[in-house]
């Protein structure tokens, strides 16, 4: 690196220092995280597109390519919306141009945010930071390799079932999924509305933290969104004393979870009963044995609505055809991947004549007892816990050709999701010199206890979370 | 259980997807095994549980009724793949 900063190492928090500072300026710092992107994203491909001029008064920051920023191209990692330069910004890209942050580029994603890898985008696979062969999770593989990579001091992504947190745990940093609500989704292009969020991934809690202050609120542009009840508080406290952590017992039980992750999940539970927590056991049967399925008929079937826009008259592109249904048909299965076409396919099975009421309907009244349980386990509990991903990176290729293999990757993440409910990854060691994730659950709005928990801990493992192979 | 090739034509036709016939027997047999895995949720009785489409009790939210701007008319054109006088223009539908 010939920069004047260890891209690397550096956090936000302490970007944000170097700037208010005077000691680099915001220009400076957006050309050297444009040098570290030329010297490795050739390999890792992180990025769709970077801009080249900083145009904020504070650092830089990666978006997602799901999240609409006016002027610049935004696919959401399919090839039916290349070419499509919105006019409008989202409203969280809104508010972190309003907080000075210069956008630095879009990143990767599977296509519409469907799938846990980052292998179903249109333009390629994001790789591994850790190791090119590997996967780097998904959706938001892209944002998530970029900051483990040293690509961007943090980043933007977007999480249904798990987008946000599993890549996060896979490339080893700071993932949160907020509390529906609490993020608006206006601009962001949709994939199953009562699920999607906008989140931030950072390497450190406090930095996640402080991007969640820039984006978090309600947005008269997007109905469901919420004030926050409290204001964002940045951790400090190095202790846990008093803390309750709940580890649901079926989570535990499930056979798909690595020996090498079980440790250091049980690991990281013996270091916060050392700083002071109280860990105990809970339950959360029907969310760990139908959430999953439940997940993959609610969230096709509202993806199959929202993504009836692609239809090649209003943008994106469009296949020739002698009548409006047949171009409309063609556009469609020309444009579309493998992937939002499996969903499509399944999420309007779903909700057609004579099945609604046993596929949607169901799935909705299972999310109505997962809400439950989780809602029972916060009365005895603080915060929960359990790996963030069943396994550490697999290899690129290794679930591309099994869809049910490459959902199972989301069956930890999933239940909380459905709840509506707060999760945050927080690097807990290492498996195979590859980085497990911890998931801390909290009850709706509880992201400050997540942060003093993610915080607490994070500072007691001090764990080095630069990939070896990047080390100059 | 089993979805049949006519069932995958037929959503395909709901769905707007001119899927060819390579997709049409992969997606059969890839729908079907999707399906028997999903349909776990039959197994629960929730005949008295009542159904969750959104994570959050809100209710009644109002927007102020208050006109405000949109965006001009070469904004909303401008990723259109054609149009013609103000128009969105696509091939004739019928």
């Amino acid at each position: 690196m010939t920069g004047i900063v260890d891209t690397l190492t550096l956090t936000a928090e302490d970007a944000l220092g170097l700037v208010e500072r005077r000691e680099v300026s915001p220009t400076e710092l957006h050309a050297t995280y444009l040098e570290a992107i030329a010297a490795r994203d050739d390999e890792l491909h992180c990025y769709l597109r970077t801009v080249d001029e900083a145009e904020g008064t504070s650092i830089p920051i990666a978006l997602k390519d799901v999240i609409s920023t006016r002027g610049v191209e935004t696919t959401a990692g399919s090839r039916i919306l290349s070419g499509y330069v919105p006019v409008f910004d989202a409203t969280v890209a809104e508010r972190c141009k309003a907080a000075g942050l210069s956008l630095l580029g879009k990143t990767n994603t599977d296509e519409f945010a469907m799938g846990s890898s980052t292998e179903n985008s249109g333009f390629g696979p994001t790789r591994n930071p850790w190791d090119p062969a590997l996967v780097p999770g998904g959706s938001g593989g892209g944002t998530a390799a970029a900051v483990s990579a040293g690509l961007a001091p943090w980043g933007l992504g977007s999480d249904t079932g798990g987008s946000i947190k599993q890549p996060s745990a896979l490339c080893g940093n700071v993932g949160l999924r907020p509390t529906y609500g609490t993020v608006s989704r206006f601009g962001i292009v949709a994939f199953a509305s009562s699920l999607d969020q906008v989140g931030p991934v950072a390497k450190t809690v406090r930095d996640v933290a402080l991007l969640y202050r820039i984006i978090a609120g309600r947005d008269p542009a997007d109905s469901t969104t919420v004030e926050l009840p409290a204001p964002v508080e940045l951790p400090t406290d190095e202790r846990l004393d008093g803390l309750r952590i709940g580890v649901p017992r079926q989570a535990l039980a499930l056979e798909a979870i690595a020996p090498g992750v079980r440790a250091a999940f049980e690991a990281v539970l013996e270091r916060a009963r050392e700083l002071g927590a109280d860990v105990g056991e809970c339950e959360l049967p029907l969310s760990f044995d139908y959430g999953l399925p439940c997940y993959y008929l609610i969230a096709p079937a509202e993806a199959s609505s929202n993504l009836a826009r692609y239809d090649g008259v209003r943008f994106g592109r469009r296949s020739a055809g002698t009548t409006y249904r047949e171009m409309v048909e063609r556009t469609r299965d020309e444009g579309f991947g493998d992937e939002p076409k499996r969903r499509i396919m399944l999420g309007t099975y779903a909700l057609s004549a004579g099945y609604y009421d046993a596929y949607y309907g169901q799935a909705q009244r299972v999310r109505t007892l997962v809400v439950r349980e989780h809602a029972a386990a916060f009365e005895r509990f603080d915060v929960l816990a359990t790996p963030t991903s069943p396994t550490v990176a697999f290899p690129i290729g290794d679930r591309a050709a099994d869809p049910l293999a490459m959902y199972a990757c989301d069956l930890l993440t999933i239940p909380s999701c459905l709840a509506g409910l707060p999760g945050l990854n927080v690097p807990c060691g290492f498996s195979d010199d590859l980085p497990v994730g911890l998931q801390l659950i909290g009850p709706q709005f509880g992201e400050n206890t997540l942060f003093r928990a993610g915080h607490a801990l994070e500072r007691a493992l001090a764990l080095d979370l630069v990939p070896g192979r990047l080390r100059g | 259980m089993a979805i049949t090739r006519e069932q995958v034509l037929h959503v395909a036709r709901l769905a707007r997807l001119d899927l060819d016939d390579g997709e049409v027997e992969r997606l059969t047999g890839e729908l079907g095994a999707i399906l028997d895995a999903v349909s776990k949720v039959a197994e629960l009785d929730l005949e008295n549980v009542p159904p969750t489409s959104h994570p959050l009790d809100l209710v009644n939210v109002w927007a102020e009724d208050e006109p405000h701007g949109s965006l001009p008319l070469e904004d909303v054109l401008r990723n259109a793949p054609e149009s013609e006088r103000g128009l969105f223009k696509v091939p004739p539908t019928a």
